[in-house]
């Protein structure tokens, strides 16, 4: 008898089980830091926007190739006859996480918050002088002028519900000065695919599947997301069973952990540039011997450390094997990048030698180089072998290593002769970087012209680029750009970062080129 | 009594005073705020302009007076990483490491008194050799790396203990416990045998070098002379009389534990007021900061005032010194 009733609790016990794996997948989604904020419009950081995805929805989402594809606009183009209006149709039947319906005039509400004063989302939507709702699922974005490209702008601004934001008061972005915190910080009410159940800050998320969703049923249903500051301990995390993907996983763990039974690596390339850049005045270095001159003035001397610099040796030794070599600072999918730009002539260090001897630096010249720690991939390792390779060519370079939040000051300020950088471009388009590092320093241009490059006829084409519509004559003008950047030795590129995510061997997830993953692509074996 | 408390008082105050301005000082080290709180696409017009919302322009006496005048009406603003109150964020992960740090001092007493007096009363064992090496393992090796350790043995290899977070809580009014779910106690298990080493090995050290100068003493001879059993002599006299200041550092070693939980709460991804402060760190979040550092100064502040006044309570040469001088 017992026996019998074991079989039969075994029993059930199985099928139960059976049922649980084909309907309600949990998964377990580890990552370096949490999301900072809720409030979709809050924070412009990926590792917020990444989170907020699964909860909220935005006008249109990049496919894991970089293309754009529709989300909560089904189709968007120039309105007919003129050139600075923006039309997005919207899809009909969505709901948000509280059974409101999705129409134009969410649209309207969240576009107008997203480029209010508080929201950190506004410099996407600079260009936009008023949205207005057609009907009830068409949009219209008019623009100040011409801008064929805004679409690319709008891929992490998320659609708010009106009524609930009005009835919760955060019809306003969180404002620092202000003594409390806002209410949409820590709830939510979305169109996505999974609804806040719970969430404490650097802790734990969890996310349930959303029925009404109007997308297919994904096979997750379940997400619980839990941030882990320290390397090592968010490996043996997923080693000792308590979480199924690890996300950020760091690069000395890639290989043991596609050796280790009963795990697997996915990678894929990043949108996300390393580069160094230099002071390109005409004043003397303030970190140099030589104090009558700027060597980083001469072309020749670029030329030189181009040459010196061995970006395979990169590759293989600091970056076991996770980075892409490149010599422009623009990742392949974005609009511009070309194979010609990204191939880089062989190392050769006589003839760098040559030219520093042409430049009239054959001795060499000493300079300090400044460089983030906990930024980017190996970035001092990275800077540590750049050191060394420009040593061979007698540039003597000291190396200043500092956590990015004292970094960025530094750059920003142009206090640096020397420095490492490393570029993502949200917009998938040259121009955004022409805009922020080429174009020379100013109010709204050349926010990351470090190296204070400037070049008044490049200016007047890169202003010119922001209202082309005729996208061929664009194109070429961007070409024509790139080759000036090159030919001025603007960057000294290195690789493009690679990303690895790490997971249970019968779980797949795919890189995603923004590195936003959406647990909605994960599949189950 | 009384003007004795009132000055210790006062010293207090001036100490949290003095730790709140280096601690200003410091923080135009750190690095710039704003260069975390805005995306790239942010222009320098954009940054000038939440730098002035900020009130990061101001002279420095500025911004730490108005520090001073809010963190006395218990106001500490809102954290530029997480958009929440300060006040709150802290509170809320306060009973993290206070659980923590209470449970190590706890391992850390008794395994340490243990060891310490079985140490002193069979010096020359090979079990008192082994425990006395294990101790210098403790002192010497960095408690991230016993950290990391633990979890590759007990995590990762044995999967006995979960390796990060703490498992289970419970509510329980504000307070949000582990302690009383199976999850939550196997979580504390190995972060509190890590904070715990150093303190240990500490208190083991001090109580057998404490003993051994007891066993030494006269009155601890005539006892044995009076034919005491060793077991009174040893519990009942010497550990008695070298309790005194064991307890001492126990209690001042207790602010320690608090404010070093940082790396073993980094290490399991302890969510306590010292993660917090990792993460607020590494962005530049100066309203946390500048709370935390002042929360752990008024932790040394009070355990110190207590010992202080404990001191005057329990050691009369301290009583009679005062009125002594009224004469």
């Amino acid at each position: 008898m017992r026996t019998k009733l074991t079989g039969i609790a075994a029993a059930l016990l199985a099928s139960s089980m059976l049922v649980s794996a084909a309907s309600a997948e949990t998964v377990r989604w580890a990552r370096a830091s949490d999301a900072l904020t809720l409030d979709p419009h809050a924070q412009n950081q990926g590792v917020t926007h990444t989170f907020n995805h699964h909860i909220y929805e935005t006008l249109l989402i990049r496919d894991l190739e970089g293309n754009l594809i529709p989300r909560l606009a089904t189709e968007w183009y120039l309105k007919e006859g003129d050139d600075t209006v923006w039309v997005f149709e919207l899809r009909e039947g969505v709901t948000f996480h509280n059974g409101n319906e999705f129409t134009a005039e969410d649209v309207v509400f969240s576009l107008d918050r997203a480029r209010s004063d508080t929201s950190n989302m506004r410099q996407l939507h600079a260009d936009v002088a008023e949205v207005r709702a057609v009907d009830d699922y068409t949009v219209e974005v008019q623009m100040n002028g011409p801008s064929p490209l805004y679409p690319n702008n709008v891929t992490n601004t998320f659609m708010m519900d009106k009524d609930w934001s009005e009835e919760n008061d955060v019809v306003a972005v969180q404002d620092f000065g202000a003594g409390e915190d806002n209410y949409a910080v820590r709830n939510t009410n979305g169109t996505g695919p999974y609804e806040l159940v719970s969430r404490e800050v650097d802790v734990e998320s969890v996310l349930e599947y959303y029925e009404g969703w109007w997308g297919e049923t994904p096979e997750v249903t379940e997400i619980i997301y839990l941030p882990i500051a320290e390397n090592a301990t968010r490996v043996a995390a997923l080693l000792s069973g308590e979480v199924d993907i690890v996300q950020d996983v760091p690069v000395q763990d890639v290989e043991r952990l596609s050796s280790s039974e009963g795990f697997k690596i996915e990678t894929g390339p990043e949108n996300r540039t390393i580069y160094f850049g230099y002071k390109m005045t005409d004043e003397p270095l303030a970190s140099s011997n030589i104090t009558d001159a700027n060597p980083f003035a001469d072309t020749r001397v670029l030329e030189a450390m181009s040459l010196a610099v061995d970006r395979n040796a990169i590759q293989q030794v600091v970056m076991r094997g996770q980075s892409i070599p490149t010599c422009v600072n623009v990742p392949p999918f974005v609009n511009g990048w070309t194979e010609e730009l990204d191939a880089c002539p062989e190392t050769d260090l006589d003839r760098a030698r040559e030219l520093m001897a042409e430049a009239g630096y054959a001795d060499g010249f000493s300079v300090t180089l400044d460089t983030p720690n906990d930024r980017y991939v190996n970035d001092e390792a990275i800077a540590q072998a750049v050191v060394g390779m420009l040593g061979q060519i007698g540039i003597d370079v000291t190396l200043v290593s500092r956590p990015i939040a004292q970094h960025s000051p530094i750059i920003l300020n142009n206090e640096t002769d020397f420095y490492l950088l490393g570029w993502g471009v949200p917009t998938f388009d040259s121009a955004y970087n022409f805009n922020d590092l080429v174009h020379t320093k100013g109010e709204e241009y050349g926010t990351y012209n470090i190296g204070l490059y400037s070049n008044p006829e490049l200016d007047e084409k890169i202003v010119q680029l922001g209202t082309m519509t005729d996208l061929e004559a664009r194109d070429a003008l961007i070409a024509e750009i790139w080759a000036t950047v090159q030919e001025d030795h603007v960057f000294l590129p290195v690789h493009n970062q690679v990303l690895a995510y790490a997971m249970r061997d019968d779980i797949t997830l795919p890189v995603h080129p923004e590195n936003q993953p959406s647990m909605t692509s994960v599949t189950f074996e | 009594m009384l003007a004795f408390i009132l000055r210790r008082l006062g010293q207090s105050v001036l100490v949290m005073l003095v730790v709140a301005l280096i601690a200003f000082i410091m923080f135009r080290y750190v690095g710039d705020p704003i260069a975390s709180m805005v995306g790239q696409e942010a222009s320098s017009a954009d940054r000038e302009a939440l730098r002035q919302q900020l009130g990061l322009n101001d002279p420095f006496y500025e911004q730490f007076f108005r520090f001073i005048t809010n963190a006395l009406q218990g106001q500490f603003g809102i954290s530029y990483r997480l958009q929440q109150p300060v006040t709150e964020l802290i509170l809320s992960r306060l009973p993290a490491t206070i659980e923590l740090a209470f449970t190590s001092a706890l391992l850390a007493l008794v395994f340490g008194v243990g060891f310490g007096v079985f140490a002193a009363l069979r010096p020359k064992t090979i079990s008192t050799a082994a425990i006395m090496t294990g101790s210098l393992i403790g002192v010497s090796l960095p408690t991230f790396l016993i950290g990391i350790a633990l979890i590759y043995v007990f995590a990762v290899e044995l999967q006995w203990l979960p390796s990060f977070g703490r498992g289970q809580t419970v509510q329980i009014g504000w307070w949000r416990t582990g302690l009383l779910t199976e999850s939550g106690l196997r979580s504390l298990i190995l972060p509190a045998i890590t904070l715990s080493l150093f303190q240990m090995t500490l208190i083991m050290r001090l109580v057998r070098a404490e003993m051994l100068e007891v066993l030494r003493t006269d009155y601890i001879k005539f006892a044995k002379a009076r034919g005491l059993s060793s077991r009174a002599i040893n519990f009942g006299h010497a550990l008695k009389n070298t309790l005194v200041p064991v307890i001492t550092i126990t209690g001042l070693q207790l602010g320690s534990v608090i404010a070093f939980a940082i790396i073993t709460e980094t290490v399991f991804q302890w969510p306590g007021v010292g993660s917090l402060f990792i993460n607020s760190v590494a962005v530049v979040d100066v309203p946390v900061m500048a709370a935390y550092l002042m929360f752990i100064a008024f932790v040394f502040v009070v355990i110190n005032l207590t010992v202080d006044i404990l001191y005057y309570v329990v050691d009369p040469r301290l009583r009679v010194s005062g009125p002594a001088r009224g004469h």
